[in-house]
């Protein structure tokens, strides 16, 4: 019999690929006859365009094409997720520091980098908008044009968007204590390792376009309204790409490089520097403002938040990360009125997108921390005061919403075992802990089609993206564990919008439950073919059959799989086929067009201690639980779990974009922009699950992948507290902002240490 | 003024001799010259290690060395770790640690590791990390890697 492939952890799929130096990344495939194209930038954020004039850069030898938006459709055709806001080239006007003006493609990629520097723009430079206070400003400018905004109210304001969810009465809502602060969170970037990279060549009547996306039919869609072709014209294929984190979720500069191509009729290729993958996809960063009302007893009373996140000049899928972001933003507890008002606001900086943990860890930040104040504030342990409130399983902490779908009591338990809750600490030593939540996918539609073949062996058909996940892995775990076939007989395809049946996205951590369920949907159908098969050759009534697990159980005795199937398939061979469909329709009228089909849950819990000669935090112990249901692949999850912790201590200690006063980027690129390395971890890092096999995914899996980074600030900042007695609301907190908050509390004799 | 220059090196145990462009660096001779696309690219300015192959035995950011100083050098990269279709033991380490996510560091990685250990078997926990530290990892699965190295390590004889 087959053994146990879920809940163990086996060989990865595409590991060997990857440690060899075989897997093809979009940028290690070269195409016959492909042009490299580089793009034309100018160095300021927002310029008035006067003239472009490609005269030089067309003289230069193997330059093929030179493209502006005069060559382009007029008027040049806009597109975006949510809103078709961005040009394929900027028209008129720039309006971040990095947006492409022109675009060349050239025999060669030196050809091509000589000609994009010969292009000569001749622009005004006009003021940019880079801060939440600049874009409120009455006088500020519109960062979009009213006119793409026709029946906004808001057209004539930097506001995209207003999103308001609440409930209870907040201002009559008795309290014994009301704390308010407010709290900011940078801007930060994705940095995937692999730079987004995008080719695109003429394919028949169509076009085929090789991408690092993380959603190639959403951008199938999108080009395929762009070019005026027919879905089936359009072929996306997408390699696994080199870490997305959100970044690489959404179209960006595949429309130029179709245009080029097409005009050319040759491939032509475009690999973006690390650079301009700063200039290409950020997070949203936030300015949080919480009014917390507590009773003396403990317990909430209340939450009132007023959220403004900052998003780039095109909304990109920013206004959902506003949206969904905010939504769950008074947390996972017992909480009578709430209050919440989150604002999008468009600025002249590079276009937000999605990012790991979807706009919950800005929210998340600032409510943590406060209230952990409100704990100190009432002279309550942080934790009991957490765990008081917390909302128990099948609880409505959103009234209207789906319930607490887990133990999470055990959760937050745990993480204080864990990091040792009030044990001495020695001196200079502080402890925090936070608590995050994020609502998983709200709608989805997944298909699979599994195919068991005449000897046993598997091939699952998946349009999830393999980012780095291991969601090949789990796929070929459920196919082989359902069908008894050995992980190594399981092929897994992806990345092909020509050969993989239509996937919604990959993310939201939705891709073990949403995908998960329709691959273990196909298996269930191969299995009930077997089991017609199995009825037929054995003169059984098929009622007397059951197929579970890679078992074919008779009243008599076990068969394999495989022992029904040879004789099934008979001597023309042949192979079973199964489709499964994981759906989740859109609710009109929730206020997300969905209820979550899961959330993600995790607490973390720190123990720091803070060089205050240097201000540097040294995080002495890491813990972090998450509720994952079931881990399918427990070394997986081990492995984004640790990863996401690591890489939320990036915006909590380091991470921040630097603009100057004319909007540019002063800290693009590797050298002054410092994410976290092989020095900068925790001295112990601990990882755990609660596995209670209560998700919605196939063995009880909920989602898990971004748990692990939502409320790392907040725990990070309370142990820094705890450690220095000093309070910073701003991240992230780097050396020179908590040696400087050290040192104002050594000028202030009045500052309280009482709470150490 | 020369445009290219002929250069000859041994790259993972093969002579390979080449006309390259004086600018070149050796990052794109590995990747576009002889198709040895392993070896990635991501920050061009010796940062984040996604390039890191072994020169004459040390780890180089290739995207830092120029391909004519590689002239007369031994070179190997990630194609040239694993022998005979068998993984070495850093590759089945790095699958059986969990250190391998997205995969686009790994290479990188590897080239640090094989340097780090040839240079000091037996190294301490703090040595694996400052090691490595100049290969960035966005997946973060540093402590995979690290338990990676220190288990290989610790399965060759002192």
């Amino acid at each position: 019999m087959s053994a146990v492939k879920v809940g163990a952890s086996p060989w990865r799929v595409g590991g060997d690929a990857r440690v060899t130096g075989h897997q093809e990344y979009v940028a290690d495939i070269h195409l016959p006859g492909e042009l490299h194209a580089k793009l034309v930038t100018l160095p300021v954020a927002r310029a008035r365009i006067l003239r472009v004039d490609t005269s030089a850069a067309a003289q230069v030898p193997g330059v093929r094409v030179v493209v502006t938006a005069a060559d382009l459709p007029q008027p040049v055709p806009r597109y975006g997720p949510q809103f078709k806001d961005r040009p394929v080239l900027a028209v008129g006007e720039t309006k971040y520091h990095g947006e492409p003006v022109a675009a060349v493609a050239a025999d060669s990629k030196a050809a091509a980098e000589a000609a994009a520097g010969l292009v000569r723009v001749e622009y005004e430079e006009l003021p940019a908008i880079v801060t939440i206070t600049s874009a409120l400003d009455s006088a500020a400018p519109l960062v979009q044009d009213p006119a793409l905004r026709p029946g906004d109210p808001l057209a004539a304001t930097n506001v995209m968007r207003v999103h308001r969810v609440g409930w209870g009465d907040v201002d009559a809502e008795p309290a014994d204590v009301v704390i308010e602060n407010s709290y900011s969170f940078p801007m930060v970037t994705h940095f995937a390792i692999e730079p987004h990279a995008f080719m695109a060549a003429p394919d028949g009547d169509g076009i085929a376009v090789w991408t690092t996306i993380q959603h190639p039919y959403w951008l199938q869609r999108i080009l395929s309204g762009i070019l005026g072709l027919p879905l089936s014209r359009v072929r996306v294929i997408a390699p696994d790409p080199g870490g997305g984190f959100g970044g690489k979720q959404q179209i960006k500069y595949e429309p130029v490089v179709a245009f080029m191509a097409l005009q050319a009729g040759r491939p032509v290729r475009l690999v973006l520097t690390l650079e301009e993958t700063f200039q290409a996809v950020r997070r949203t960063a936030a300015e949080v403002r919480v009014r917390t009302g507590v009773r003396s007893d403990g317990t909430l009373a209340f939450q009132d938040i007023k959220a403004d996140y900052l998003m780039g000049a095109y909304v990109d899928i920013a206004d959902r990360v506003v949206n969904k972001g905010s939504y769950v933003g008074a947390g996972p507890y017992r909480m009578p009125a709430a209050r919440i008002v989150a604002r999008g606001i468009l600025s002249h900086t590079v276009p937000a997108t999605a990012f790991r943990g979807f706009g919950n860890p800005q929210i998340n930040w600032a409510v943590e921390s406060n209230l952990d104040e409100a704990a100190r504030a009432l002279g309550i342990d942080r934790l009991e005061f957490r765990l008081r409130n917390l909302a128990r399983k099948g609880e409505a902490f959103i009234p209207w919403d789906t319930p607490a779908d887990g133990d999470w009591q055990q959760t937050v338990r745990r993480a204080g075992e864990l990091i040792g809750w009030g044990t001495p600490l020695p001196v200079g030593h502080g402890r925090g802990i936070a608590i995050g939540i994020k609502s998983g996918p709200t709608t989805g539609l997944s298909y699979s089609t599994v195919r068991l073949l005449a000897d046993g062996s598997v091939i699952v058909y998946a349009g999830t993206s393999d980012m780095g996940q291991g969601a090949r892995t789990v796929f070929a775990q459920i196919a082989a564990q359902e069908l008894g076939a050995p992980m190594d007989w399981v092929t897994v395809v992806m990345g092909d919008t020509a050969i993989v049946p239509y996937d919604a996205q990959t993310s939201a951590s939705r891709s073990t439950v949403l995908m998960g369920n329709a691959v273990l949907k196909a298996c269930k159908s191969i299995q009930s073919q077997i089991r017609t098969m199995a009825a037929r050759l054995h003169r059984l009534d098929e009622a007397a059959i059951t197929v579970e697990r890679g078992v074919v159980r008779l009243p008599d005795r076990e068969l394999t799989i495989l022992e029904v199937l040879k004789p099934g398939l008979g001597s023309l061979g042949g192979e079973l086929t199964g489709n499964g469909e994981s759906r989740k329709d859109a609710e009109p009228d929730h206020p997300l067009q969905g209820a979550p089909a899961f959330f993600e849950f995790n607490c973390t819990a720190i123990e720091a201690r803070v060089d205050e000669g240097t201000g540097d935090v040294v995080i002495v112990r890491h813990v972090t639980v998450s509720d994952v249901g079931k881990a399918i692949n427990p070394l997986q999850v081990r492995m984004q779990d640790e990863g996401a912790a690591i890489m939320g201590l990036g915006h909590t200690l380091m991470e921040h974009y630097i603009f100057d006063e004319a909007g540019r980027v002063r800290n693009l690129g590797a050298i002054d922009y410092r994410i976290p390395t092989s020095m900068d971890l925790p001295l112990e890092l601990h990882s755990e699950v609660v596995e209670n096999a209560d998700g919605p995914g196939p063995y009880g899996a909920k989602g898990m992948s971004e748990g692990a980074l939502l409320c790392v600030a907040a725990a990070v900042a309370a142990a820094v507290r705890e450690a220095t007695g000093v309070v910073i609301r701003d991240l992230p907190l780097t050396p020179e902002r908590v040696w400087r908050a050290v040192q104002e509390r050594d000028r202030d004799p009045a500052h309280g240490r009482d709470e150490r | 003024m020369v445009d290219t220059l002929p250069i000859e090196m041994t790259v993972n145990g093969r002579r390979r001799a080449l006309e390259v462009a004086v600018n070149s660096t050796l990052l794109d001779v590995l990747r576009d010259d002889l198709e040895l696309t392993g070896t990635k690219e991501c920050c061009d300015v010796g940062e984040c290690g996604a390039c890191t192959v072994l020169v004459n035995g040390l780890a180089v950011d290739s995207c830092l060395m120029l391909a004519v100083e590689a002239d007369g050098a031994e070179v190997s990269t990630v194609e040239g770790l694993a022998q005979d279709g068998k993984l070495n033991p850093l590759q089945q380490a790095f699958l059986d640690k969990g250190a391998v996510q997205c995969g686009f560091c790994t290479p990188g990685q590897l080239m640090a590791a094989q340097a780090l250990l040839a240079a000091n078997p037996h190294p301490t926990l703090d040595e694996v990390q400052e090691g490595l530290s100049g290969n960035l990892c966005r997946c973060a699965c540093y402590v995979q890697i690290t338990e990676a190295v220190l288990a290989v390590a610790e399965g060759t004889p002192q």
